[in-house]
């Protein structure tokens, strides 16, 4: 036993990590280790495993912030060990909060006096967000409903198939039942008149969006404002609208000031944004903004007597960091409306520098527009012989992360291929992207067809199954040529299938 | 203009930040400036406003860590701008996620095979911890409801009066009735029988904490297991528990390992626990762990096909930050049984000294018991010219945040100070905390009584300033009272 010890002593004070004993044994997956081990050996496998993990930077199918300055990460890092929701015991971070919805919701243009305080709250992200904006809505509607002596069983929420998981996360959790507005090939957002055609008696609200997960594209919130106006002068249901503006909230005030989607419009009750998107600030912070107080209901907030000011707080999370809050306070006294709007300028520039890269090698269909988020999403010109998933796969070894996507319904035969423009992505980058993608296409071409043997039916005719899976199959195969083809079919039917269900992001 | 523009350059390259012009105006509050400003000075001016908050670490009142090692710093910074939801982009982090969750299953001894996989996920904290468990049992309830044709509109769930606010957020957000068990004087948790008489047909589950958030206590799971196990008997209504072991989850397994609370109990169906308390994690952290597949209803699962392989979540936040799972992989096997042991030991030890030494005083009473989570919750022997927030209140000006409350009903005349002791409150500070309450008491005693509760009887002729003062503090602790009876408790 002494023997023992003593190999421990030294393993601990003497040798280095690499020549310990730790990194000769597996790290535990199943059950907590039963002893301790020294720290610079958990920090350095841990550390080491984790180089396996994509480059945050890289990874271009995110809207999420993946860079700040080093006097940002410092605060960071040093507020890292406050729980935010102690409000007594750190007045100044609650106050950072308030002034950022302030901000926010001024920069939204919300109807508010010169000194009136905001009605919003920070969150984790926008799903908190848009359940909370949901919520307010869904009681708001029981209440009316209730007054009126009428059912409020059946509550329902109106949007366009293009919307992020979180919706429907919202609509099974709270059951409200989500009625889709289909997209179709070529339109690629919720179509105003098809939305407020959709509106019933049972609506809480209809939600647009402000920046499509897909493609980018704002839809046309004014449209459906003057459209839902008139509607509610018929029907006398006062149907509100909430705006998604997860992506486009950052954007349009500084690239699109003269587009009148936030509160502007009369009907428009409640925004959500994504602080950890175009707001500049790492993962983990959202913002939900209320037009007035009357639409959040007082029954659904908790109020908390801070100091003899009466602090209401209403949030699903309780307990979190206080980091991403003075980040994004950070940000925006840090660049102001000027700093913003050049970065969003940069963005949409190198956005443009990627698209008209990706249109001079012929191959590609842009289908982003290019106003709207700054983003470039586009297909294969000709899919036969190679599709987009093959491209992201082949761009991976090159070290980007180029996601695919099928549409949803009914425009499921569509595939694209989606980079997103963050702050952080320079015209250096844009340009080698490009070069990449040509490489990427060149090789591609000299390969044969991956998933392409036709099983005939007789007379050549093949059948085209919901998930556009032809298999005809020549009769010259060999066994082993077969199976890798069925492989391969299968494989792609599963990623077919993941990505619909997928958190598109 | 030329000249202008020259002196925003001289501001930035020569001066400090001290110099310069941006600390002479105020920060804006209500709207974005128009125009940048370095990124020092922003820096600086953000960080010195902040000097103002409490010091964290002198948080007494909180259970949430506030100490992690250095190392872990350093992989949280690394790791600070991956999104935790890209699970095809970081397939390490989500498998980290897996492994923490095995792991705290296994903790629990969630009746699982060797190599099977566990039932549950990572969530920001145990609040959206309670509210994916809640859900998960409103959804199996209205199923069986459903199947048997019976109504399904009115859930309910069973609980203490001493629960957490979240609990209250999940009934009144996702409308379940909260049928609250009242506590009385001396007894401060959930009496096990009262629970189980409460229960009835619409009774989604009944909810015990491990952990009281007022005295740290462990409320009686197996006692409730087993009444409830007689009661299904007789109604064949088969409702289940659900242990909220927030502060108790990590507490238990290392210091009361033969306390039967967890899966062992047939009847708890999910557990959750905060990692960010005594999974020394810091906040933003929670776990909640089902016993089976069966106990989440599939229909609330989101199916991502992650290379070929299938990866359930459910949580009600999508997008959100890696570091705090990475930091909880990091602990549980860097301290591994033994580190943990170690440490929830120390935390007892320490509980101890502070315990007696403010027994020592014999000016409070003990309310908290010594089993149970590591704090002490202690009030006033005689409160009757100086009250618990008075002495909370002077303790501040020696740097400590140690908070008064007052206990839910029944008991709201009872109000007690708590100190939480947590890994980084060495034995050390706990003297010294003895030190400077016996100097506040000291100070208390030497001042008159400041609120004056009696104003019914007028015998006693009041001049118009002293009226004033009284009103005055009157109502200031009417206030205060009405803040901590609402306070997130937490």
């Amino acid at each position: 036993m002494v023997l023992s010890h003593a190999t421990s002593d030294s393993d601990g004070s003497v040798h280095s990590t690499f020549a310990s004993r730790y990194v000769r044994t597996s790290l535990p997956r199943f059950k907590m280790p039963e002893n301790s081990m020294p720290k610079e050996a958990a920090y350095q496998i841990i550390n080491d495993e984790l180089m396996l993990d994509g480059n945050p930077r890289l990874n271009l199918a995110s809207f999420v912030t993946t860079w700040m300055e080093p006097e940002c990460d410092k605060l960071i890092m040093s507020s890292i060990n406050k729980n935010y929701v102690d409000m007594d015991e750190y007045p100044v971070t609650t106050e950072l909060q308030n002034r950022c919805v302030n901000m926010i919701a001024h920069l939204f243009n919300a109807p508010l006096g010169e000194t009136e305080t905001a009605i919003g709250v920070g969150t984790v992200g926008s799903s908190e967000a848009i359940m909370l904006a949901g919520l307010a809505f869904k009681r708001t509607w029981q209440n009316k409903r209730k007054a009126e002596g009428k059912p409020v069983d059946k509550p329902n929420i109106v949007t366009g198939a293009n919307v992020q998981v979180c919706w429907e996360k919202f609509a099974r959790y709270f059951e409200v039942e989500l009625k889709e507005v289909k997209l179709s090939e070529g339109y690629y957002v919720m179509d105003p008149q098809k939305a407020v055609d959709m509106v019933d008696e049972n609506t809480i609200c209809v939600a647009a969006i402000l920046g499509s997960t897909l493609n980018g594209e704002f839809e046309d919130v004014k449209l459906l404002n003057d459209l839902l106006v008139e509607k509610n002068k018929e029907t006398g249901w006062d149907t509100p609208i909430h705006v998604d503006a997860a992506s486009g909230g950052f954007i349009a005030p500084f690239l699109y000031p003269e587009l009148e989607w936030d509160f502007r419009l009369p009907l428009v009750k409640s925004i959500n944004v994504s602080g950890h998107k175009y707001g500049l600030v790492y993962a983990g912070i959202g913002w939900v903004i209320w037009r007035n107080k009357e639409d959040l209901p007082e029954d659904l907030i908790f109020h908390i007597n801070y100091l003899g000011a009466d602090q209401p707080t209403f949030t699903l999370n309780f307990s979190k960091g206080s980091s991403q809050i003075i980040a994004q306070y950070y940000q925006l006294i840090r660049l102001g409306h000027e700093g913003y709007t050049n970065v969003m300028e940069n963005c949409r520039e190198n956005m443009i520098v990627l698209k008209q890269g990706l249109e001079k090698t012929e191959r590609f269909n842009i289908v982003s527009k290019d106003e709207g988020v700054p983003l470039v999403a586009f297909s294969l010109k000709d899919s036969s012989c190679h599709t987009e998933f093959e491209i992201s796969d082949m761009l991976r070894r090159y070290g980007w992360i180029v996601p695919a996507y099928t549409m949803p319904p009914d425009a499921q035969h569509i595939t694209v291929l989606r980079v997103v423009i963050r702050e952080d992505f320079s015209r250096t980058l844009a340009e080698r992207l490009v070069s990449d993608i040509e490489k990427v296409m060149h090789e591609l071409d000299e390969l044969p067809s991956r998933v392409i043997h036709k099983i005939s039916l007789g007379e050549e005719k093949s059948e085209a199954n919901s998930n556009n899976l032809m298999v005809t199959v020549k009769k010259s195969d060999i066994d082993i040529e077969k199976q890798r083809d069925i492989i391969k079919g299968w494989k792609k039917f599963v990623s077919d299938r993941k990505n619909k269900t997928n958190g598109i992001c």
